[in-house]
């Protein structure tokens, strides 16, 4: 079947996959950026299960501290306290008799006394600086990484799952169920895409699991139609004919026999979906319909960092957008290199 | 030709209703109660009872759709739920700033995306095209928004050439003082993905006989590229543009956004952060027949550019 001209530089006989993992290694650029891509993956892994970057929301840094290595560079408490606090002030009028609140001042006082060591000297310098409540960047970024990779890939899995599932039902079974099918992808291709996210954005609560829902619910169209293609070609081959000869039931043809062999359709669509996706992200949350203001993504680092700029602070951006533009450029490549190592005749 | 053209408007109805269905789905069904946004929170039972029955909602689902029907083909979706303007009068006085910015920019990215595919296939397999296209990839996986907040922050803020942002009421004080910089970014961003399509239409149509014919025939290089490889390769350019025509036209939505652009794109935004439904509801389904309506246009632009295009 395969009429692959480099068969002189595989060895024949060994398998789809196998072929394709030759050919993957055999491309250095292909391993460099899988490389980048796991190792990142694998950060941001340790990040989600809490063994990194755990402490991200403490506040070390003086506010806009600036990236550098000196850790010994310390500064006087951000917030000095006003003198004579925790103790009364010695000239201070006694306003016992019209402050309601007199009686409990030096309560608070003790407790915020209590509180002292929480105010521990900040440093002035941090490796990649930090933000405007003087959080560490390099923690932020990697908390932002794992928001931003963890959205990307569960709505490319959603948004697979949901056009890959109607584009093999429509393109095996054509009729009626075709005919239905094509209609719901021609109404979500009728309206412009960032359209649908806004009708979705202001239906659905805020929150990470809606950007989620509505970048899976907005964005399986494509995968619809290439897998819709592949099925047509592919149902009535001979070796689905045979099956069906032999007697395996519509589900066997569907996920068994013809699912193995346009696997790759669906793997290349759904990693260009993870780049998308994490490129939405980022502007879902510049909108304010992303990731909520409690949270962290790459997105909201980025929006946060477009005031700080004018200030010539300019290391939130660097933090968030340098990792990101690096993860979606090792992974748009490696899917290149995918669709290349699959499909020799493409090159 | 005109069979084809009332057959495919024909065959629009059905796409139209499901985009009104799934609207209609959207904001009656899955959405929150208007209620919650027009009422506030300590509205009394008799204000609520006043508001359900102004829109409808006291009434069958049936009912709902038909006044969201009668709202789509009377072009009047009611009154804005926050601002208590005419929607069709937001649409109105919004289009032209919309269109101030996207029609340069369409043009613009066009034109210029067109010259430098053609310039880039003329020197085809060179150094200077490798690294082009390597560094057209690299582009395109920086994120727009970087874009946008670098671009503004240089041109704008740190070398003064343009205003940060703003929006004046005279198209010309409009054209060369505030859009430049949204145009220029833009075309920008968007120049990377589009040479590299046009790119690849160009040299697709290099491989054709044609071309060596014309070469045997002693044209010259110029004349091959600019009378025989243009032409052709101009059919699949148009059909690019057009099919990217609306997704650049809201694209250019969040460009106003940034740069605080009275727009339509800067209007739905806010709309959609404030819960007003009919603005958003009324964007939806115009947009969407708009974007059907230049497919169709585009199918039968096809016909008059190339004749050899069937339509069946």
């Amino acid at each position: 079947m395969t009429l692959a001209p480099s068969a002189a530089t595989t060895v024949p006989g060994s398998g789809f996959w196998p072929d394709v993992a030759q050919r993957l290694l055999r491309d250095r650029v292909a391993v460099v950026c899988a490389t980048l891509v796991v190792a990142l993956v694998l950060i941001e892994i340790a990040v989600a299960a809490g063994w990194l970057a755990r402490n991200w929301r403490d506040e070390v840094a003086i506010p806009y501290a600036p990236p550098g290595l000196d850790a010994r560079a310390r500064s006087e408490p951000a917030h000095p306290r006003e003198p004579g606090a925790g103790q009364a002030a010695p000239n201070a009028p006694d306003l016992g008799d019209v402050d309601p609140l007199a009686a409990r001042r030096s309560e608070w006082h003790l407790a915020s006394g209590s509180d002292a060591g929480a105010e521990a000297p900040r440093d002035a310098m941090r490796p990649l600086g930090a933000d405007r409540l003087g959080r560490d960047l390099l923690a932020k970024t990697l908390q932002g990484g794992r928001t931003s990779i963890f959205v990307g890939v569960v709505a490319a899995l959603m948004a697979t799952l949901i056009g890959s599932t109607l584009g093999a039902l429509a393109g095996y079974f054509g009729g009626a169920v075709g005919d239905a099918l094509e209609w719901l992808y021609n109404v979500f291709e009728s309206i412009p895409s960032l359209l649908l996210i806004f009708a979705l954005a202001a239906v659905l609560s805020r929150g990470t699991a809606t950007v989620v829902l509505i970048l899976g619910l907005t964005g399986w169209t494509g995968m619809y139609r290439a897998v819709r293609a592949e099925y047509l070609r592919h149902r009535a081959r001979p070796y689905v004919l045979s099956a069906q000869a032999l007697g395996v039931d519509h589900r066997g043809r569907i996920l068994r026999h013809i699912l193995p062999n346009v696997s790759h359709v669906i793997l290349v669509r759904l990693s260009v979906l993870v780049v998308a996706f994490i490129k939405a992200e980022v502007i879902l949350s510049f909108l304010g319909f992303g990731v909520p203001a409690d949270g962290v993504s790459w997105g909201t680092m980025i929006a946060e960092s477009q005031s700080e700029i004018l200030a010539g602070r300019w290391w939130q951006l660097a933090a968030a957008g340098v990792p990101m533009a690096l993860f979606v450029t090792a992974f748009s490549m490696f899917t290149d290199s995918l669709r290349d190592a699959m499909d020799p005749r493409l090159r | 030709m005109r069979r084809y053209a009332s057959r495919r408007l024909l065959q629009m109805v059905p796409t139209l209703a499901g985009v009104v269905l799934l609207v209609f789905a959207l904001f009656h069904w899955v959405g929150p109660d208007p209620v919650d946004v027009l009422a506030g929170q300590y509205a009394s039972p008799e204000r609520i009872y006043l508001i359900r029955h102004q829109l409808g909602l006291d009434r069958s689902y049936a009912v709902q759709l038909g006044i969201f029907l009668r709202q789509i083909v009377t072009f009047d979706f009611g009154q804005s739920w926050t601002t208590g303007e005419d929607v069709a009068h937001i649409f109105a006085t919004r289009l032209p700033a919309s269109l101030t910015i996207a029609v340069p920019i369409l043009s613009l990215e066009f034109s210029i995306g067109t010259v430098l595919a053609l310039a880039v296939a003329s020197v085809r397999g060179s150094l200077t095209d490798r690294a082009l296209m390597v560094a057209c990839n690299v582009a395109m996986s920086i994120s727009f928004l970087i874009y946008v907040i670098v671009i503004q922050w240089l041109f704008a803020y740190r070398l003064g050439w343009f205003p940060v942002q703003g929006w004046s009421d005279r198209l010309r004080t409009n054209l060369t003082v505030y859009a430049p910089l949204p145009v220029l970014l833009a075309v920008l961003i968007n120049l990377a993905p589009t040479l590299r399509t046009f790119r690849t239409f160009v040299l697709d149509e290099y491989g054709h006989d044609y071309v060596r014919t014309a070469r045997a025939k002693g044209a010259s290089e110029p004349r091959v590229l600019l009378v025989h490889v243009l032409r052709n390769a101009l059919v699949p350019i148009l059909a690019y543009v057009s099919l990217a025509l609306p997704g650049l036209f809201v694209g250019a939505f969040l460009l106003e956004v940034f740069f605080s652009i009275p727009g339509i794109g800067r209007e739905l935004v806010g709309a959609v952060y404030r819960g007003d439904f009919p603005v958003i509801k009324a964007s939806v389904v115009y947009l969407a027949m708009l974007t059907m309506m230049i497919n169709l246009l585009t199918d039968l632009a096809f016909r008059l550019v190339d004749p050899r295009v069937r339509l069946t």
